[in-house]
């Protein structure tokens, strides 16, 4: 498939971007609002075009340690789930992320506690990069805010997962999900060749030839010294990727008075609501997170400094207004506004919050 | 004795005429094994690295271990190898054969792992009969942790969450999960073995070598189970284990084929009840 | 034909198990009064009776004896 315009569901960018981005396998298990990603992957049939392995697992808790198994070998392999699905990845995702194992892992949030609703929330920050999993570990999360970014971004992950050898977690939700949007297509990356694994994943597990040691995939460190030391590294690599991977945007932050901080639909949401506000002779500004892991810290804060107040929309009961205040250390007035359980705030409401909490 | 030492005897008795009738493969690794003496682990490690060796497929095989006493089973194979989490090592194997179909891929689990955590991943690996082996050893109690009860834990036999025997009423009854997936159409060969003798080591041996053939045939999955003991966790040296295992596990567990070449064996009952057989004492 | 057998031992990595004195077929085997570095009494021959048959090689879970035989 050549560059074109197409007009397509989240969903269904997410999987034509796996097949798109040379992807090796995917294993997956259905979960309302992304049971698309595997459906047209299986539609698509890219066994027969580029020789990607597609498998629908027994249950999420296989689907992840599918990822596992094969992404130790090397390749590129991805899953995809909803809420509930994820809560019971984190086993897998921690083991992933302590074995060092690059990967991809798709969430289209909906609302919870449990099984909660179908309908899209956001409900899931705290879980995506606060851990989720046990033990000290990140995953790189990135936050798509349309059906363009639900594609570029399966590209973006892979050139991430595989520089740090750490799991890559697209945060999105049903609504940018199930909408159908515009969306440009790219040229195709062809799969890995042999050679082109070996030289990238040198520590896959894919058979020892005779002149190397045998590669070992695990998570296991019995000697808490040697844990520790493995622990730093850990950091190092978290460390690096917020001094050089944060991924943000700023739309009319310059002479703002005051500014939304969003991510994913709720940043669009609070688009049309800064344009209102700014008809209105208020001056409103976005600050759209693109990555929730690593957090533009230093960035939001810069900003923060010269604006009298900070609304953070996300539909949830107030995630991530926790890093949004410890990035500016609590110096502006902050507050949250979201609704959640499945609800879609609208941009008069969003105005309305910044009017009634912020503003007066 | 040395390792110098000893390598200058061996050319010392080829020198004299001597052939070598045996001695340790090359495909495990010179680590010494953390498991306690006389286990069965040991044993059945020793016989996977054989066949690989004498299969030929070192630079070809990828080995999947378990959470249990065998976690550690990579330090001691020289070939590639992935550590699951509890449970998941049939989903591990099933992405690598997958991927790497040119691979040959083996689980190692024991019986918490493989039928008490990992049930579904072993029952949908089998039943999608992915061409993989899978290695089971079975002593009937949890090692690691101390000598908790097992889903293959006898009925009767104390362990430390069954300090006065498991009972049917609490507990419910051992798994045999062996004869169950082997009424599973993806499953090509499941056999029952053991490691206690130099006979039974024989015949576990063309067992794991018939499951590797197999893969190698793209028949789709091997199943050997391996009954061993658990001296430790039952208490008792490990001759004394050995004859306890024989006596006590071999009556609910029995040694043999139980489905080749995709057809179940004749006079095999796989439904059969799990014999409440009276136990000898625990020491 | 008869063979005559030899056995070589790594005591320092034998655990004592005495899983091979039971399968020896000529009862060769015994464990030593000494210990390894490990503490274990350690497999050792009592007598040269051995026929180079493995039996005690085939049943070790350390993998620390071989086995050399010569027809006599």
């Amino acid at each position: 498939m050549a560059k074109e315009l197409k007009l397509m569901k989240g969903n269904e960018a997410i999987a034509r971007a796996m097949i798109a981005s040379g992807t090796d396998g995917y294993f997956g298990y259905p979960i309302t609002p992304q049971s698309e990603v595997m459906e047209t992957l299986m539609a698509e049939k890219p066994w027969e075009e580029t020789g990607m392995v597609v498998l629908q697992a027994e249950s999420e808790v296989a689907s992840i340690n599918m990822v596992y198994g094969g992404a130790a070998t090397g390749k590129k392999v991805a899953t995809s789930s909803s809420s509930p699905g994820i809560s019971l990845m984190q086993e897998g995702l921690t083991y992933l992320a302590g074995a060092e194992i690059p990967c991809l892992v798709v969430n289209v949030m909906r609302g919870g506690p449990g099984l909660g609703t179908i309908q899209p929330s956001q409900s899931d920050y705290f879980q995506s990069v606060k851990g989720g999993g046990h033990g000290d570990y990140q995953l790189y999360t990135l936050a798509p805010a349309s059906v363009q970014e639900m594609y570029d971004f399966v590209f973006d992950a892979w050139d991430i997962a595989f520089k740090y050898r750490n799991p890559v977690l697209i945060l999105s939700d049903g609504a940018i999900g199930q909408c159908m949007e515009k969306l440009y297509t790219r040229d195709y990356i062809p799969r890995w060749t042999e050679e082109e694994r070996r030289k990238n994943a040198p520590w896959g597990t894919w058979g020892k030839p005779a002149n190397r040691p045998h590669n070992i995939i695990t998570s296991l460190e019995l000697e808490s010294s040697r844990q520790e030391v493995f622990n730093h590294k850990l950091q190092a690599k978290y460390a690096e990727m917020k001094e050089k991977e944060v991924r943000y945007e700023m739309l009319n932050c310059d002479d703002a008075d005051y500014i939304f901080v969003a991510y994913g639909s709720s940043s669009r949401i609070a688009m049309k609501a800064m344009q209102m506000a700014r008809e209105k002779g208020i001056k409103v500004g976005l600050f759209r997170l693109i990555t929730l892991f690593p957090f533009p810290t230093k960035q939001l804060a810069e900003v923060a400094k010269h604006v009298k107040g900070i609304l953070c929309v996300e539909m949830s009961a107030g995630q991530m207004i926790e890093d949004v205040k410890l990035a500016t250390a609590c110096g502006v007035k902050t507050e949250h506004f979201g609704r959640f359980g499945g609800i879609i705030p609208t941009p008069t409401e969003v105005l309305e919050a910044l009017e009634n909490k912020i503003i007066k | 004795m040395a390792n110098t030492d000893i390598e200058a005897r061996k050319q010392e008795l080829l020198n004299q005429g001597y052939t070598e009738v045996y001695t340790k493969t090359k495909v495990l690794t010179d680590a010494v094994m953390h498991y306690c003496p006389g286990c069965g682990h040991g044993t059945t490690h020793r016989l996977i690295a054989e066949v690989i060796d004498e299969m030929g497929i070192q630079d070809k095989t990828v080995g999947v271990s378990p959470v249990g006493c065998s976690v550690l089973a990579y330090n001691y194979f020289d070939v590639d190898f992935q550590e699951a989490a509890h449970g998941r090592a049939p989903a591990l194997a099933t992405a690598v054969k997958r991927l790497n179909p040119d691979t040959f891929v083996f689980t190692y689990q024991g019986d918490g792992d493989l039928a008490a955590i990992g049930t579904a991943e072993t029952i949908h690996a089998c039943n999608r009969g992915e061409n993989i082996t899978m290695i089971f050893v079975n002593n009937g109690i949890y090692g690691m942790t101390g000598g908790q009860m097992a889903p293959t834990t006898l009925i009767g036999m104390k362990s430390a969450t069954t300090p006065y025997g498991r009972r049917v009423d609490l507990n419910g009854y051992p798994l045999r999960i062996t004869e169950l997936i082997s009424t599973l159409p993806g499953t090509y060969y499941v056999t029952r073995q053991s490691v206690q003798n130099p006979a039974a080591v024989r015949k576990a041996k063309a067992a794991i070598r018939k499951a590797f053939e197999n893969q190698k045939l793209k028949k789709g999955l091997s199943f050997v189970e391996i009954l061993s003991n658990c001296n430790s966790g039952w208490k008792m040296t490990p001759v004394q284990a050995n004859k306890w295992m024989e006596d006590n596990m071999m009556p609910n567990y029995p040694i043999g084929d139980i489905k080749v070449d995709g057809k179940l064996v004749e006079n095999v009952d796989v439904n059969r009840l799990a014999v409440d057989h009276p136990l000898t004492v625990m020491q | 034909m008869a063979f005559k057998g030899q056995i070589v031992i790594d005591t320092e990595h034998c655990k004592g198990c005495g899983v091979c004195l039971a399968a020896c077929p000529m009862q060769c085997l015994e464990l030593s009064k000494n210990v390894n570095g490990k503490g274990y009494n350690y497999t050792q021959t009592v007598n040269d009776k051995c026929i180079g048959c493995a039996s005690c090689a085939m049943v070790c879970p350390d993998g620390v004896i071989s086995v050399y035989k010569i027809k006599c």
